[in-house]
């Protein structure tokens, strides 16, 4: 979708030459959010700026949907493009209606249209058109500003969108807030985002691609898995932080770290059948579920090898589960939380649908690191 | 307890009612009014002369100025723009009669070089304050109009311009307010205006005349105030309005 090829600015200072960005060559997925990530001053921001043609390359092309975006007149361009920058740049003097018809106002639309459109987004990110369309900027927070300016950036429906710090001057929480109903609102759009950040935290949750950026080149342009499982550099290994690894836990799902065959019981059956299905599947406890599939607590090998009876009447009870959505970074800390070494996940409705163990998440995080010559 | 309630200005309108009511007897028992009176004739003819005065010399200002401020917070100007801004500056402090004077040595004596004279004092405001408001725009509104495809006319007029604008007006205030209080001194070049009974009052050292000058230029000057006040609150939008 977005195509960088030998992309390249030199900006002529008093002291000389500065190349902000030196070939960068990048491909960007339709549909897909990358993430530009480095220090201040590495290029990332005037990599992103080159692509609206707010900074005009030096030398490289740009490819937008298969065309030579060179070919395109820069502000016919920008209006295929939305645009979100740090300050949120809501113009003041308007409305939160007029804001956003601003692009669908230049693409020449219908009033009627535009109207609906800056009615429908504004609902898309969760506040009430009757109360907020005719208000102005200043009659909003902080995080509402923020929502407005990623409205009136999809206003005109545009298939890429440029997000430069877009939630950098948000406080953490409502960050974290925000983020997430971005994440929700791009999974029914499938827009092809860039996006600049200097959070990694940020990144590794938006991402799709990461891409590093240092002293103008790009350094690395990879998933956040691979980023941070094999970092190219000591320098994007500093910058990834030495908790690297536990950042992972983010990006993998309950539901894909879950042991494929979890052995459970009912908790009608006799103790003796809990104990052989432990033993033929080399578990030293079973989980216990009630007649529906619920979790209903679980039984250890050495408290019941030498007991009968149904195995109801022995079972302990589960400290916690987990569902099968969150990731693993909140089983790891249920599981610290509760000092186990293993949750039992369930589904949306509640029912039980296996387990996760400290050990089983030990494995599949070093499993990308057995054959590459282990950990950087 | 009566004194605090005083203090409190919560009798306030009430009590300078009074204080002008009991000033108006003075006046009629001492023949001021009339004295005044005598001279509605004059005062209607002045009064609209003066108005035209002010009028054609503040539209003029308000028609150069507020471009010029504009035209001053282009890009393509930041160089040259101080060096304009602290020329016109310098003009500035130049005295309104000096200017007057020097335009009568150079346009001869009439309405033209009054007008072009109260035209130069009333225009600096105007130019200062477009272009200080015009600087104070945020940058970052520019880049994201930028950054959303309009064009540099589009961003004057549709961001730059409206978030300047209650700055501007406060410059368009000030001026109106210098070319009103300054308008009585076109006379002294032979402009007309109010001016015309307060000078010839004071020369003739006729009170009754010169207040004939005097309180219609003083009306004049509040309620073209107050006019340009109200022009603000409604022209200016609310988002950037700190009135509304």
């Amino acid at each position: 979708m977005i195509k960088l090829e030998n992309l390249t600015k030199a900006f002529d200072t008093p002291s000389g030459t500065v190349v902000a960005a030196d070939r960068i060559n990048m491909d960007v997925a339709d549909g897909e959010i990358c993430v530009l990530l480095g220090p201040s001053g590495c290029g990332k921001t005037t990599t992103l700026k080159m692509i609206n043609r707010l900074i005009e390359p030096t030398s490289g092309k740009i490819y937008i949907d298969g065309k030579d975006t060179d070919r395109i007149d820069p502000v016919e361009l920008r209006r295929t493009i939305g645009y979100v920058i740090q300050q949120i740049g809501l113009f003041p003097n308007m409305t939160v209606e007029e804001n956003i018809c601003v692009v669908p106002k230049l693409l020449g639309w219908d009033m009627g249209k535009a109207r609906q459109r800056a009615s429908d987004l504004l609902a898309t990110i969760n506040l009430d058109p009757a109360l907020y369309l005719k208000r102005y900027p200043k009659e909003l927070s902080g995080g509402q500003q923020q929502r407005v300016g990623v409205a009136r950036a999809l206003a005109a429906d545009p298939p890429v969108l440029l997000m430069d710090e877009p939630f950098g001057a948000i406080d953490p929480i409502n960050r974290e807030v925000i983020q997430d109903e971005f994440l929700k609102m791009h999974r029914r759009l499938r827009k092809t985002v860039m996006f600049v950040s200097h959070d990694i935290d940020e990144a590794v949750k938006m991402a799709d691609k990461i891409a590093i950026f240092r002293a103008g080149k790009l350094e690395q342009f990879d998933s956040p898995d691979n980023l941070l499982a094999h970092p190219a550099s000591s320098f994007i290994a500093d910058f990834v932080g030495t908790d690297r690894t536990l950042k992972r836990l983010r990006l993998i799902k309950v539901r894909d770290a879950m042991h494929a065959k979890s052995p459970r019981v009912s908790h009608t059956e006799a103790v003796e059948e809990a104990v052989a299905r432990m033993n033929e599947q080399g578990y030293e406890f079973i989980v216990v579920v009630d007649a529906e599939g619920r979790p209903h607590g679980y039984v250890d090998m050495q408290a019941v090898r030498e007991r009968t009876g149904p195995v109801g009447e022995h079972r302990a009870a589960l400290p916690a589960t987990v569902r099968l959505d969150e990731d693993l970074r909140a089983a790891v800390s249920t599981m610290f939380m509760h000092d186990v070494r293993w949750l039992a996940c369930v589904d949306e409705q509640g029912m039980f649908a296996g387990f996760v163990t400290q050990r089983g998440i030990t494995r599949l995080l070093g499993q990308t690191y057995r054959g590459a010559g282990g950990p950087h | 307890m009566a004194i605090r309630a005083v203090m409190s200005g919560k009798w306030l309108p009430a009590i300078s009612l009074v204080a002008a009511f009991a000033l108006g007897v003075v006046a009629q028992r001492g023949g001021l009014i009339d004295a005044i009176a005598k001279y509605r004739g004059d005062i209607a003819f002045l009064s609209q002369q003066h108005m035209k005065l002010v009028a054609i010399s503040g539209g003029l200002a308000i028609a150069v100025g507020v471009p010029l401020g504009l035209w001053l917070s282009r890009p393509a100007m930041r160089r040259s723009a101080e060096t304009i801004m602290q020329a016109l500056n310098l003009g500035s402090t130049i005295p309104t009669l000096a200017v007057l004077a020097l335009a009568m040595s150079l346009l001869g004596i009439g309405t033209v070089p009054a007008i072009f004279g109260l035209w130069v004092a009333s225009m600096l405001p105007i130019v200062r304050n477009t272009y200080a408001g015009m600087l104070g725009v945020p940058a970052h509104f520019v880049e994201a109009a930028t950054g959303m495809g309009m064009r540099p006319a589009q961003i004057l007029s549709g961001v730059e311009f409206p978030n300047a604008l209650y700055v501007t007006f406060a410059g368009i205030r000030t001026a109106l307010a210098i070319n009103v209080g300054t308008a009585p001194l076109a006379f002294l070049i032979g402009g007309g205006g109010l001016g015309e009974l307060i000078f010839t009052g004071i020369d003739l050292n006729e009170p009754g005349m010169m207040l004939a000058g005097a309180i219609p230029t003083a009306l004049l000057a509040v309620l073209v105030d107050f006019a340009v006040g109200a022009l603000a609150y409604w022209v200016v939008p609310r988002g950037v309005n700190p009135l509304r």
